[in-house]
């Protein structure tokens, strides 16, 4: 049975075209990805992400569960933040990626991906029997709307009295929008300025409707699927089942920043120092095809004569206006500079590795 | 909604063709754009080429998807429409005329009865719930 969102009807509404994407019906579009992709970029855009998971973990071990089963320092994130990090099995391959907002020392939320959250409740489950803490699935009762781009800020802000422009990023707290509670972070997976919003999903229709009224003067415009991928991809930000899963590590996904090593134990620790110990063999490259054809999801790559790895996300990217991707190469071949060629319905196109990420947007402060 | 000339032959895969004597002239219909959303590329053979009806000629890709092209009737391919390499947005904005794909000789006219007119190919699209 296909799950929906609290918003389902008003994507209908607007025109969007519904897919199935993770056992949810979302809008892959609305006008377009280009138009929406732009306008992320130029002006704001609103997402429903409703069907990511929530997992909250209350109890006196609460921080230190979390800990243990994540990459990155919870002990010391503070209260009212937030940040990127993964939970690895033992081989260091990722279970998933996800992002922790510490409430407080002893209630965190995990925010993990649609498509993994019966798999990463079941391993935190299995996970918890020697920590004093209580670890819940209450993905049912949030809906999460994200609003992004240089114009998502002042949108906001007319909406509530809570002063947004101090907040800095990967903070949240909970602010009242048209008298609704949400908790809201500075947060986002487009590259932009912009927070994700979370709040009951009887009230989701409310607020969506809101953001999309008083953004109307600023260009705000639904956007889909199609848009999130391409403007996650011109960041170079990890899409879990496409360039990282059960298989590859934080470090040869490029993600090693948001692993600490030295703060005591976790799982999967023991192979990643293993793996610094010995080098990495291969490496999560972006790369830019130097032809007109995209490279896709799945084509193969080639140096040397030889069939090297697989492109692992692969897009035109509406806003640079290039052919873009990313790839696990071996190491010898993954340098800055290094000419590759993709596979392109049977004709070797050329393509070159460069700097990631491939967009990064100038910011006013910080 | 689309309108779909009344002297094309249509395809069910949603191409058009347009007879001029042993010429056809080959390209993706208004409901087919519109599916596929903003053209970012269109890859088409070189001319001298030979397919049988059904074959994939080549594909016309957006954002999002890469679509397959199927001729028709079959022939053999005489020009490609050199324009879609830099303007490929022209398959959105004028989808049965500047926007073509392929110029074809046509090995057998017999074949264009098995395919569609502009009405039929309009309830053909609502069937498919596309309208």
């Amino acid at each position: 049975m296909i799950k929906k969102t609290p918003l389902n009807e008003a994507h209908k509404a607007l025109g969007g075209r519904m897919v199935e994407f993770a056992g949810w019906e979302l809008p892959v579009q609305y006008s377009g990805p280009i138009p929406e992709h732009m306008a992320v970029r130029e002006s704001a855009g609103l997402f429903d992400v409703s069907h990511m998971g929530e997992v909250e973990i209350r109890g006196r071990q609460a921080t230190d569960f979390v800990d243990y089963l994540t990459v990155n320092d919870v002990r010391s994130l503070d209260d009212n933040a937030a940040h990127y990090t993964m939970m690895l099995n033992e081989n260091g391959g990722i279970v998933d990626d996800l992002l922790v907002y510490r409430i407080s020392k002893y209630h965190l939320i995990l925010v993990v991906n649609a498509g993994t959250t019966a798999k990463d409740f079941a391993w935190m489950k299995s996970h918890a029997s020697g920590f004093e803490c209580e670890v819940a699935d209450n993905s049912p009762l949030y809906a999460q709307i994200a609003i992004q781009g240089p114009k998502a800020e002042r949108i906001l802000q007319n909406l509530t009295p809570t002063l947004l422009d101090r907040m800095p990023n990967f903070t949240h707290q909970v602010i009242e929008i048209d008298g609704v509670r949400c908790r809201v972070s500075r947060s986002g997976y487009t590259g932009e300025d912009g927070f994700e919003i979370y709040c009951d999903r009887s009230y989701a229709m409310q607020v969506w409707n809101l953001l999309l009224v008083e953004g109307s003067g600023d260009g705000i415009v639904p956007c889909g699927l199609a848009a999130r991928n391409t403007l996650r991809l011109e960041s170079k930000m990890a899409l879990y089942g496409n360039d990282i899963d059960d298989t590859t590590s934080p470090l040869e996904a490029g993600l090693g920043w948001a692993v600490k090593l030295d703060k005591g134990d976790f799982i999967g620790r023991a192979a990643l120092q293993a793996q610094k110990r010995d080098g990495l063999v291969r490496k999560l490259v972006g790369f830019e095809v130097l032809d007109r054809a995209p490279a896709r999801d799945g084509y193969e790559i080639v140096a040397g004569g030889a069939v090297v790895g697989r492109v692992t996300s692969g897009s035109p990217a509406p806003f640079l206006k290039k052919n873009i991707g990313l790839a696990y190469l071996p190491t010898e071949h993954s340098a800055v500079g290094t000419s590759i060629g993709i596979l392109v319905r049977g004709r070797e196109v050329p393509a070159v590795v460069v700097k990631t990420p491939f967009y990064k947007r100038v910011r006013a402060f910080d | 909604m689309a309108t779909y000339p009344e002297d094309l032959y249509y395809s069910k895969d949603h191409e058009w063709v347009r007879v001029d004597g042993e010429t056809g002239t080959i390209g993706i219909t208004d409901h087919a754009q519109q599916q596929l959303g903003d053209v970012v590329y269109v890859e088409l053979p070189a001319a001298g080429t030979s397919y049988s009806a059904g074959d994939s000629f080549g594909s016309v890709e957006s954002v999002k998807a890469v679509s397959e092209l199927y001729l028709p009737v079959a022939g053999e391919i005489l020009e490609s429409n050199a324009s879609l390499s830099d303007t490929p947005e022209i398959v959105n904005s004028d989808p049965h005329g500047a926007g073509w794909m392929v110029r074809i000789r046509i090995k057998d006219a017999g074949e264009l009865s098995g395919l569609m007119r502009s009405i039929e190919y309009g309830a053909y699209v609502k069937e498919e719930g596309g309208e």
